[in-house]
């Protein structure tokens, strides 16, 4: 769970200053520190950036009546359902971060067994 | 193994992060797309109620901006710099997109965005000498202290705030595209007005016609293109008098051995996109003080056309709309005056034929001597690709445009056409607009449309002076009559342009005694007007219902002039249908084309949105035209020729049903004009029924016309307005087209303070996450008008003020 809450928060700081792909360096370097498992890696990575990611769309969506969201739904997935551009965000992000966090782990076992 | 793991794994991740970070061919980048943090959710705005202060550089001192509940910036500034300074910076914040994509457009550089498809148009653009054109005017602004003032300090303030991005803040449709703005430049604001220059006064039938008098001889020719219509009603009420000594027009030169049947790809004239302007005078008003009235016809689009504005500063307070991207207020009003405008449709482009000497290019033939070519080489950048690079070659008289789109054609075309255009002429429209927004009386409108160059426009006047005027005003070419009907030849000097109709001796009426003045794209003048402006304007419907109405109107308010804005009267199916109907056999008709008869014959030529009628005239309309001339006119051959208008086809209706004209050359009977209209008339139904089913409400007028309200990017649905249901139509007061109608509505009450509304088809901010992006829309649908707000200071209360903005 320290995981998840790292991987949030760090990269929470880092995207609001470097491009969104720092994200992911992010959940790399978190997962190389600590993770038990290829599946608990990739786990830590996507739900810390998914909850980073929905976290703040949600916030703008109902923050702004959810105009655009309606409007890139129907741009995107020819539909007026706000749902999918909110999934497909969260699902991105979770992927991305997913497979940092997952590189981290494969990584980290190369690492520590050369100790 | 578990190196192997690590690297793969690593490598897929990075992998997905590089394909979610570029583009796919149109598909944008979805990683920084999606992103919450720079991606399209940046964009989702709410509307704002708190105040802000901005700190820039570029004021030179505190600029107070209040916006009201349109979110239209009234701007207070204690300088004129500071005043266009803070224009440009606001325009740049609600319409940046916009403004740099209308100047790709018009430079030729949209392939940069967008790739290769983009190539036909920036060829285009660039050959017709759109750039060219933006440099000479840039040349006639940079040359007048105050133009370079304006223009500069418009600039300053766009660049202030692009200077403030992060790709964050992008507008989305950089974010779309993949692209990031530009510093923006005073040769860009040139390119804006040249873009607007394009839209008005580029449409051209030189070649059709002259393919038109080859195929059927000079006679012909003339009896089926007059140079003055049957039905017309002329901007200048007819017997004003002339009060000037007209300068010697120059004699007409042989035209006649020019035409080789060139096909050329050039747009014809668009007739939807016209505009009304009118004012009536004090003694027929409700206020005692005139009342002025205008809506421009445009192509409908999101971003709008307009932005809203009021202009304060020591020198002027004006208010209206104008364009993004160029300083100043376009229509609109101050304490004194108020002033509007419509297209005139000049002939002000030409084409003459180039006799080069040989395939090099370097010289051609004029006035009996050899003269150099000068060479301009075009670079155009593609997205993806190299560059592509056009020589345009440029005589005396212009440019050699040669047909748009297609590669290699020059190998066939071994001499082209030079265009001469108004476009390339250094005018100097921005002071024009700059006496225009400060202007007091009469005298002062005369001084300003004196600095007007092109797109020649109807400018209608009132002032609070109780003056009314009306002048189809622009920079006009002395011509002999008929001067650019047809191709000139580009080696006999007599074809040139000789000169210019002094701005003085531009058509003009002050005060007539009908007691208003008008102007719908009609004729400027009757013929007792010395010099040719043209031999064809728009149809006369629009002008010849407005000056009944206003004819008859006493006691006019605002609302009367509203109505008359969403007049959906149709003048052409009125004069049409009573000589049309009677000639039909009803008995040959089945089912639902007698239904269809019978909505017709009880329709009351209202243009509204359930009207069936109006569907089947409309449709009839072009299908009998199509039926009594394409034979002959267009048989489907490379040769471009165009039809008669339907003016002269009423003629033939009325006064000659016997002309040969009514028979269809590909068929064994002879056809008569009995015949050609029920014909046509069936096919008129049989092409509805296909389209909406068997007649009845799916017929209604205005889900057949479903007018678009589109996104400037071809195909972004999800930001347009599509199927918006309003009355109106091509030739109709109200013009609501499929594609085009009134980008701009407005109505000046003069007065001691002038009492004014307006409405645009769009909203104020160009970001479709704003709520203000389309919020003008169902209220311009509807025919209503929202006041706007006119301020004397920063303090004045006002029940629809929001909000303020601090520059300093």
């Amino acid at each position: 769970m320290l995981q998840i809450l790292l991987i949030a928060l760090i990269s929470l700081l880092a995207q609001l200053i470097f491009p969104w792909w720092s994200l992911a360096i992010i959940a790399f370097l978190v997962c190389l520190w600590r993770s038990q498992s290829a599946g608990r890696a990739f786990f830590y990575g996507f739900m810390g950036i998914a909850l980073i990611w929905i976290g703040y769309a949600l916030l703008i969506h109902l923050r702004t009546d959810g105009i655009l969201t309606g409007r890139m739904s129907q741009l995107l997935f020819k539909t007026t359902n706000a749902i999918l551009p909110l999934l497909v965000t969260t699902l991105i992000g979770g992927l991305v971060g997913g497979l940092a966090g997952l590189s981290g782990f494969f990584v980290r076992q190369v690492t520590v067994n050369q100790r | 193994m578990r190196y192997l793991k690590a690297i793969v794994v690593s490598l897929i991740a990075i992998l997905v992060v590089c394909s979610l970070n570029r583009p796919w061919g149109s598909i944008p980048a979805f990683g920084p797309l999606l992103s919450p943090f720079v991606g399209f959710w940046q964009n989702a705005e709410s509307v704002s109620d708190s105040d802000e202060e901005i700190s820039l550089d570029g004021t030179q001192a505190p600029v107070t901006v209040v916006f009201d509940d349109m979110a239209v910036p009234h701007v207070f500034a204690k300088n004129d710099h500071d005043v266009y300074f803070a224009q440009g910076y606001l325009t740049a914040r609600d319409r940046l997109w916009q403004m740099e994509f209308q100047t790709h457009a018009a430079a030729g550089r949209l392939s940069e965005i967008v790739g290769d498809r983009a190539l036909p148009l920036d060829r285009f653009n660039r050959e017709i000498g759109m750039t060219y054109g933006a440099e000479q005017a840039m040349k006639a602004m940079m040359g007048d202290p105050i133009a370079k003032q304006i223009v500069e300090a418009y600039s300053a303030g766009v660049n202030a705030w692009i200077s403030r991005l992060k790709p964050a803040d992008y507008p989305i449709e950089y974010k779309l595209l993949g692209y990031s703005p530009e510093p923006w430049s005073v040769l860009k604001c040139a390119l804006l007005l040249k873009a607007m220059t394009s839209t008005l006064a580029s449409g051209a039938d030189d070649l059709q016609m002259s393919n038109v008098r080859q195929k059927f001889g000079a006679a012909v020719t003339n009896d089926l293109f007059p140079d003055y219509p049957d039905h017309e009603d002329p901007i200048i009420p007819p017997g004003t008098k002339w009060d000037f000594k007209p300068l010697n027009v120059p004699k007409s030169a042989d035209t006649g051995t020019i035409a080789n049947s060139l096909a050329m790809n050039w747009p014809a004239r668009d007739p939807a996109i016209g505009s009304n302007d009118w004012a009536v005078g004090a003694q027929k008003s409700a206020t005692g003080y005139p009342i002025l009235a205008n809506d421009p016809h445009l192509t409908l689009s999101l971003p709008s056309i307009w932005y809203q504005i009021q202009l304060v500063s020591p020198t002027m307070n004006a208010c209206g709309v104008s364009l993004p991207g160029s300083p100043g207020v376009i229509i609109g009003f101050n304490k004194n005056i108020a002033w509007g405008v419509t297209n005139v449709g000049a002939d002000v482009l030409d084409f003459y034929k180039i006799r080069f000497r040989d395939a090099s290019k370097q010289e051609y033939f004029h006035g009996g001597v050899w003269k150099p070519v000068r060479r301009r080489l075009e670079v155009i950048k593609v997205k993806g690709q190299a560059d592509v690079i056009d020589t345009v070659y440029y005589t005396h008289h212009g440019p050699i445009v040669n047909q748009a789109g297609q590669r290699g054609f020059r190998a066939n075309i071994p001499s082209g056409y030079a265009a001469r255009w108004i476009a390339h002429e250094p005018t100097n429209e921005l002071r024009c607009y700059y006496i225009l927004n400060r202007a007091k009386n009469y005298t002062d409108y005369v001084e300003a449309l004196a600095y007007y160059g092109a797109p020649a426009q109807n400018f209608v006047f009132a002032d609070n002076n109780k003056d009314i005027a009306i002048s189809p005003n622009g920079k006009f070419p002395l011509k002999w009559k008929e001067q650019g009907k047809y191709l000139l030849d580009g080696t006999n000097p007599a074809h040139d342009w000789q000169g210019w109709i002094p701005p003085a001796q531009n058509p003009r009426v002050k005060n007539p005694p009908r007691g208003f003045v008008s102007s719908a794209n009609q004729f400027s003048t009757d013929p007792s007007y010395p010099y040719y402006i043209n031999w064809q304007f728009a149809p006369a419907e629009r002008g010849i219902r407005i000056n009944q109405r206003l004819a008859a109107m006493q006691r006019v308010t605002t609302d009367s002039m509203r109505q008359l804005q969403n007049d959906l009267y149709n003048l052409r199916a009125a004069i049409a249908l009573p000589k049309l109907l009677p000639t039909i056999n009803a008995s040959t008709l089945i089912n639902d084309q007698a239904r269809a008869l019978t909505i017709l014959k009880s329709w009351n030529y209202q243009n509204d949105t359930s009207a069936i009628g109006a569907t089947i005239f409309t449709e009839w309309n072009r299908q009998l035209n199509d039926a009594i001339w394409k034979d002959e006119f267009d048989r489907g051959d490379t040769l471009l020729t165009r039809l008669p208008s339907f003016d002269r086809t009423l003629r033939l209706i009325e006064r000659e049903p016997k002309a040969h004209w009514f028979d269809n050359v590909n068929t064994r009977p002879t056809e008569t004009m009995a015949d050609v209209l029920v014909s046509s008339f069936r096919a008129t139904c049989d092409t509805l029924a296909k389209k909406h089913g068997p007649i009845g409400p799916a017929w209604a007028w205005g889900t057949h016309k479903a007018t678009a309200i589109r996104h400037l990017v071809p195909g972004l649905d999800a930001f347009s307005a599509l199927n918006v249901q309003i009355g109106g139509g091509s030739g109709i007061v109200n013009a609501t087209t499929e594609r085009t109608g009134p980008s701009w509505r407005m109505v000046v009450e003069l007065g001691p303070t002038p009492r004014a509304q307006g409405i645009y088809p769009g909203g104020q901010s160009g970001n479709p996450g704003s709520p203000n992006y389309r919020n003008m829309i169902e209220t311009w649908r509807q025919g209503q008008l929202t006041e706007l707000v006119y301020l004397q200071s920063a303090q004045d209360k006002n029940l629809h003020l929001k909000r303020k903005m601090t520059l300093k």
